[in-house]
């Protein structure tokens, strides 16, 4: 190759081959976002004067301790009913693709009745849990009994929400899990097998780093969706946490829609943080999954055929 | 780099001089369906068999059920004097515990036709994963090992590419450096070269060529007759379920006794 002048050196081609062409034209895609932005100025500016909103009682509000507390709680219910989801479901999966028709059964039976009836009547049930087990006795049944424990003293309000919550998700999550363990090739196993790995090794090491991929992205969807349906609490009733606060508040002082507002923004503050940790997740997930190399890799590759050439 | 005589293929003393796989009227069956219908053959150490015969011949389950990837009907089955995914107890066979069956594994590698390498691991990642974790040695001496391994097979430069970014015929190259770094007695070979683009089967079969001459037992399954016929020690024709013709590659290739082993190669020769 001949000395190339700078400009083109990145690529690799020569000045008078690099093709300028004239870009198409695309005039419907110009009008169609001449004709949103236009609608949704007029949207903002139509909220942003209406005094029904209440802006002033929104920013007053916005940071006010008691609701910052209250996303606290819908955050920690979140995290350990997703927590419970998780780990039931992974078990829940496994024993559906188990070859023990006992545990096959067991775990169908489950996700029948939990993913069969509302998740508002399943926390019902999960407030009233006090009054069908007063007592919870661990040893041999009808034997010998070593721990009591009265449901009552540690059953609270919070823990009924999480346990019927997580329950609930656990139905769901297993079936993500099935379908991502489904979903890695039967050639893994085998390549696992012959390499004299264990199954727990097998599942650890090679299934379900692969199954991730297709698990991440709708486990990211239920954590969402989890957040959300902390607001149906109030079901067991746990009245603490970001919705039933801000219903409370907005009660007290006649004003509901600011605290509504102020509930909305909340959510979306936690959706948003929660999204990133899924981009990061994603990527974690995706190796070796492209054959498209990485920038570093091309960089590479480029600098080796530049050193051919010269 | 042939070993001297007395010394198997990683230069360990060289393993008692009886049969490497003794397959004693092995049969399988799948259901009603009869796929082996009592298979024996022998293999020594330091040979090398290939197993020929036209697609559905039970080729590919026989050498699955020398590594226990299937079970055995009927029959017996020994590698290295021991018999495969049983135990023998007064007079009677026990299942094995998965556990204990997967040790048995450990001395037999096995190289796939579709490669199945591990895709979110590098391709020195794959060859390091089960002497790390399986049988547990050291980090250093392993990374040194599987280096040295993908060295051999032609790869070093691409240690840290992911599978997904190598060829069809580096991918199997890794595979088979992955199925060597458990140091096995015994290599299976299932079609090996079958997926490969044409002009990719050379650079495989080098490797196993150069795998052989060091002094590796092989049962290599396959369609590619030369490679047979050079390096192999034995050439089993299996056909319907049954061995219809055994013996030296090139008197088998080049005056076939049987009626369908001799239709067989006028197809593939």
């Amino acid at each position: 190759m001949v000395a190339a002048p700078p400009a083109s050196a990145h690529t690799g081609a020569r000045d008078e081959d690099v093709i300028q062409a004239v870009p198409l034209r695309r005039p419907g895609r110009l009008i169609a976002a001449v004709v949103l932005i236009v609608l949704l100025g007029l949207f903002v500016y139509g909220a942003a004067t209406n005094k029904a909103y209440q802006w002033d009682t929104y920013a007053k509000y916005l940071f006010d301790q008691r609701v910052s507390k209250a996303a606290l709680i819908t955050l920690e219910l979140t995290v350990i009913a997703m927590a419970i989801a998780v780990v039931l479901g992974v078990i829940l999966a496994v024993m559906r693709m188990s070859e023990n028709p006992v545990l096959k059964g067991v775990a169908w039976l489950y996700l029948w009745i939990f993913r069969g009836t509302p998740v508002y009547v399943q926390l019902v049930f999960w407030g009233l849990i006090t009054n069908l087990y007063s007592q919870i006795d661990l040893g041999v049944p009808f034997l010998v009994q070593f721990v009591h424990l009265k449901t009552g003293s540690w059953l609270t309000p919070f823990v009924a929400a999480f346990i019927g919550l997580g329950l609930n998700e656990a139905a769901y999550m297993a079936e993500i899990v099935r379908a991502g363990i489904g979903s890695v090739d039967e050639g893994q196993h085998e390549a696992a097998a012959a390499l004299a790995m264990t199954w727990g090794q097998t599942m650890r090491r090679v299934i379900l780093p692969q199954a991730m991929r297709v698990i991440i992205p709708p486990t990211g969807n239920e954590v969402i969706s989890m957040l959300k349906t902390t607001s149906l609490v109030v079901a067991v009733p746990l009245t603490t946490d970001l919705y039933s606060e801000s219903r409370q508040i907005g009660g007290v002082i006649f004003r509901p829609i600011p605290l509504l507002l102020v509930a909305s923004t909340w959510y979306l503050a936690v959706t948003s943080v929660l999204m990133v940790g899924q981009y990061f997740l994603e990527k974690r997930y995706s190796r070796g999954a492209s054959r498209v190399l990485t920038t570093r890799q091309l960089q590479a590759l480029a600098e080796a055929q530049q050193k051919e050439s010269i | 780099m042939t070993q001297p005589a007395g010394q198997d293929f990683f230069g360990r003393p060289s393993a008692s001089p009886t049969l490497m796989v003794d397959a004693q009227n092995v049969q399988k069956n799948f259901g009603a369906l009869q796929v082996l219908k009592g298979i024996t053959l022998q293999v020594r150490p330091r040979e090398v068999m290939c197993l020929v015969g036209p697609s559905g011949s039970g080729k590919s389950t026989f050498l699955r059920c020398i590594n226990h990837l299937e079970k055995v009907t009927a029959g017996r089955l020994y590698v290295d004097g021991e018999i495969v995914g049983y135990a023998e107890k007064g007079g009677k066979l026990h299942e094995l515990h998965p556990k204990v069956a997967a040790r048995q594994r450990r001395d037999i590698g096995m190289v796939f036709q579709r490669f199945n390498l591990f895709p979110h691991m590098t391709a020195l990642e794959n060859v390091v994963e089960a002497p790390l974790r399986v049988k547990g040695e050291k980090k250093r001496d392993v990374m040194q090992r599987g280096r040295a391994l993908l060295d051999r097979v032609g790869l070093a430069s691409k240690a840290e590419a992911y599978p997904a970014q190598l060829s069809g015929g580096q991918q199997q190259r890794v595979a088979i450096a992955r199925a060597l770094a458990m140091q096995p007695k015994l290599m299976l070979f299932d079609e090996p070269t079958s997926a490969l683009d044409p002009e990719l089967v050379g650079e495989v079969l080098d490797v196993m060529r150069k795998l052989a001459e060091d002094g590796m037992t092989m049962i290599v399954v396959t369609h590619e007759m030369g490679f047979a016929r050079e390096v192999g020690d034995h050439l089993v024709f299996m056909d319907e379920g049954v061995v219809v013709e055994a013996g030296q590659p090139r008197a088998v290739l080049s005056n076939p006794q049987e009626e369908r082993t001799r239709s067989f190669l006028s197809k593939v020769l």
